[in-house]
């Protein structure tokens, strides 16, 4: 067919390149813009903070998680109409991953390189972030509130530079664990497991507290499309009581095989997998317009799960009405979600930082107050926050809920503990924070 | 009256050796016989100048690409140093599959899972053996995915079309699956963090020497370059050598391939092979480029989009292979930026990116059918043709007159 010289134009085309680059490329590889002696203030200005961060907007993971920065940036626009932190308006950059670690990898160094970003604010996903760990601390970027559980982020020696937001798996786990071994000393416990860190550090907590009572244990993996067999084999041990830590597609999942096999144990499904709204809409999906998603997420009711937040079926709480004006004010529409409160919820907890940080922002600023006060702040966050010199914990804790006709009925108080093993499960005593005033965290 | 045989206008395959040379005497007597091909002088002609001997110009050229790449890093800032550090591991693996589909006439959905094997085997010998070097690393990586593409492209020469496709997709589908399910030893879905290759001491300060400060961003750059350009020059040798003639021949007639001498089989398995390699370096760099090595980066996603870039291109073009790679790396960004210019959220920008990736495809396969490398080289070659004609019509029209 056609042969031709792609050597020529291999230099040709290059060059080209090269010039096409040189143009669009700029050489703005300057950074700190008017810090001063206190360390590194790229990304501020007198009158703006910018940050960014990566969440999947498209691909199947964006369902849900894509509603957490839309409830992010609404709070943040609440914090710029009361003249931002310390009369610095937030600019708050997402960009979408599509939860695939190479897009992650790309996007980060826009936002660290090109975008010249102060911070990266809850960046979602435990595959995606870990690809950028190692990025961010060389580059010494603050890597705040990821949003995760995996106790990855935990690492002050080698990481210093990141910072957890949600309680960890391993802390959930034995909270559940405690819970059981109170409630129902006498169950016959079967383990559900993502084959992964969540399902892995989960397992790890509730083992912690009742080794003894668990009678099977299955794993699955992402690509599984059904887990009918993972199910008859708990039916099969007998398990009575069935513990999931999965994601809320796998929460769907196991709902229809346990269906299809007449099984009906009690379940307690971990935080991550139990969002009812969006279980019940996955339903709805498979069964092609068979249930609504309202019917479907009645599936739910009788589970219990883990709260460490408020939530939107709470419309008596302080901090969802607040929240609900902030929507209602600044959100692009829709409902307040679950997951938009998680995303103010970190907006709130990063301008608590920044306020604490002080006039003259830095990164090196941001880190050492979160550091030095983070674990007295308080906000929305039911358990204390671990933050100090030696730890990167965000939230430490979290109390049982069953949910009842939409609604998360308390089981027990708040619990708070480590992942150490052996540690006590200690029950929270102060009462979380309040909404001030004019929104804005009071850090004294 | 007899006419003599002229070139034949539906074959105007110039050949890189007679680049220009012989073009200034159309008017004698044509050449009956084909070209020689490059590399194997035919028998009785004079030995082709130093310069002119395809090895040493597509090394000058090459190398003179890879001095071009310095430069341009150096001029440019450190997030575009990632973008082309991104580029330079798209671009192998485009390269092995133009070659295999567009010279070979094979197609492979599962060269993003050929990826994830070079991808693994660099950090798992990282991760198990700490301290190996790089390039024991690189070969190692491609090693394996030699073996793996080889065992596939032995059942690959005995597919064709759709059949293919199929069983190549579900590689694609199928691997990521591997290492979920042996979670110890390759980290489940989370996957195993690379740790990146890091300059010498001595390549450090003699590039300081010259340039200035070498950032880690440029230097991995610099090594995917360096690897990808290795890549482009292996390949433009080998297909125009006897072994790409081969390969071509087999594509457009398996029949009179088989007739003219040439082992059908072992020459599929040899491209597929071949093209496997190349997906190896590129799944080695990328797992150095991302620092990881995750099944969540080898979804069928990646495996259809090298298939794009190609198709986009043009196939069986290298320059192609590098245009089509840089669109990867280049369109979603771009995209993305200019849909948040507009206004829209920024979930809004991110869900255009694949929407103009999809119109782009469309818009090239009616406009540009041949890809776009393809579609400009077909223009300049038939406009070529038609200037043979007519010359060869006046020369005849003059001898008669």
């Amino acid at each position: 067919m056609f042969r031709s010289r792609p050597f020529t134009r291999t230099v040709v085309a290059l060059a080209g390149a090269s010039l096409f680059l040189t143009a669009c490329g700029g050489d703005d590889n300057g950074g700190s813009g008017g810090g001063g002696v206190g360390g590194d203030a790229t990304g501020v200005t007198d009158t703006s903070i910018k940050i960014g961060t990566h969440m999947p907007l498209t691909g199947p993971a964006a369902p849900g998680y894509s509603e957490i920065p839309t409830g992010a940036k609404a709070y943040f626009d609440y914090v710029n109409a009361q003249g931002g932190i310390n009369g610095r308006e937030v600019e708050y950059i997402v960009r979408d991953d599509a939860y695939n670690p190479s897009n992650t990898t790309t996007v980060v160094n826009q936002l660290v390189l090109q975008d010249e970003v102060f911070a990266i604010l809850g960046g979602l996903g435990t595959p995606t972030h870990s690809a950028v760990l190692d990025f961010l601390n060389e580059e010494e970027v603050p890597d705040l509130f990821v949003s995760s559980g995996a106790t990855a982020w935990d690492e002050p020696d080698r990481y210093p530079w990141t910072f957890g937001y949600q309680p960890d798996y391993v802390v959930e786990g034995k909270i559940i664990g405690q819970f059981i071994q109170e409630n129902f000393p006498d169950a016959q416990v079967g383990l559900y497991l993502q084959g992964d860190e969540l399902g892995r550090d989960g397992a790890e907590g509730v083992k912690a507290i009742i080794e003894d009572q668990i009678v099977a244990e299955v794993t699955y993996v992402v690509t599984d499309t059904s887990v009918r067999p993972q199910m008859q084999q708990l039916q099969s041990a007998g398990a009575d009581l069935v513990v999931g830590f999965n994601v809320p597609g796998f929460t769907a999942r196991q709902r229809g095989a346990a269906g299809e096999l007449g099984y009906n144990p009690t379940y307690i499904t971990s935080n991550v997998g139990s969002d009812a709204n969006l279980v019940g809409t996955l339903i709805a999906g498979a069964s092609q317009g068979a249930v609504t998603p309202e019917q479907a997420a009645a599936v739910l009711d009788g589970t219990y799960t883990t709260s460490y937040l408020p939530t939107n079926d709470q419309p008596d709480d302080p901090w969802v009405q607040f929240f609900q004006e902030v929507w209602d004010e600044h959100g692009d529409g829709g409902a307040l979600s679950n997951y938009r409160i998680y995303g103010m919820m970190q907006a709130y907890l990063f301008t608590t930082a920044a306020l604490a940080a002080g006039e003259d922002l830095t990164r090196e600023a941001i880190v050492e107050a979160i550091q030095s006060d983070g674990s007295s702040w308080k906000g929305p966050w039911l358990a204390p926050l671990g933050f100090s010199e030696d730890s990167h914990r965000g939230v430490t804790g979290a109390k049982i809920v069953k949910l009842e006709g939409g609604a998360a009925v308390d089981q027990t108080p708040v619990y708070t503990t480590t992942e150490e093993a052996d540690s006590e499960i200690e029950e929270v005593t102060e009462e979380p924070g309040e909404p001030t005033e004019d929104g804005l965290p009071d850090v004294g | 009256v007899t006419t003599p045989s002229g070139p034949d206008p539906r074959q105007p395959e110039p050949t890189p050796a007679d680049d220009g040379s012989s073009s200034g005497g159309v008017t004698t007597t044509p050449e009956v016989t084909g070209a020689p091909g490059p590399g194997a002088p035919a028998p009785g002609a004079e030995p082709r100048p130093f310069l002119q001997k395809t090895l040493v110009r597509h090394g000058l050229l090459h190398a003179g690409a890879l001095l071009g790449i310095v430069l341009l890093l150096e001029a440019i800032s450190p997030f575009r140093n990632a973008q082309l550090a991104q580029m330079a591991y798209f671009v192998p693996a485009v390269a092995g599959l133009t070659v295999l589909t567009g010279i070979n006439g094979q197609i492979s959905l599962g060269h993003g899972a050929l990826m994830m094997v070079g991808a693994y085997t660099t950090a798992y010998t990282l991760e198990n053996a700490e301290g190996t070097p790089f390039v024991v690393v690189l070969l190692l990586a491609i090693l394996t995915t030699t073996i793996v593409g080889a065992v596939v492209g032995v059942a690959a020469a005995r597919l064709h079309g759709p059949y293919l496709a199929g069983a190549t997709l579900a590689l694609a589908v199928g691997l990521p699956g591997i290492a979920l399910k042996f979670e110890d030893a390759l980290g489940g879905e989370q996957g195993l963090r690379v740790s990146p290759p890091r300059p010498t001491d001595g390549f450090e300060s003699f590039y300081a020497n010259i340039f200035g400060d070498l950032s880690n961003q440029k230097f991995i750059a610099l090594v995917g370059w360096a690897l990808a350009i290795a890549v482009l020059f292996l390949l433009s040798n080998l297909i125009t050598s006897r072994v790409g003639r081969d390969w071509r021949a087999v594509r457009d007639d398996e029949v009179a391939a088989q007739l003219a001498g040439i082992n059908i089989g072992r020459s599929r398995v040899l491209a597929f092979t071949v093209s496997a390699a190349c997906a190896g370096v590129a799944g080695c760099m990328l797992a150095a480029v991302t620092r990881l090595a995750a099944p969540g980066s080898f979804t069928i996603v990646l495996s259809i989009s090298l298939l794009a870039a190609i198709v986009i291109g043009g196939l069986g073009s290298l320059v192609g292979a590098i245009l089509g790679s840089a669109m990867l790396v280049f369109l979603p960004q771009v995209v993305t930026d200019f849909g948040a210019g507009q206004g829209l959220n920024s979930s809004q920008a991110a869900n255009i990116a694949p929407l103009v990736y999809g119109i782009v495809l469309v818009v090239v396969m009616l406009v540009a059918p041949f890809g776009l490398v393809g579609t400009i080289r077909r223009k300049y070659l038939e406009r070529k043709a038609r200037k043979m004609l007519e010359a060869f019509a006046a020369a005849q029209s003059q001898q008669q007159g």
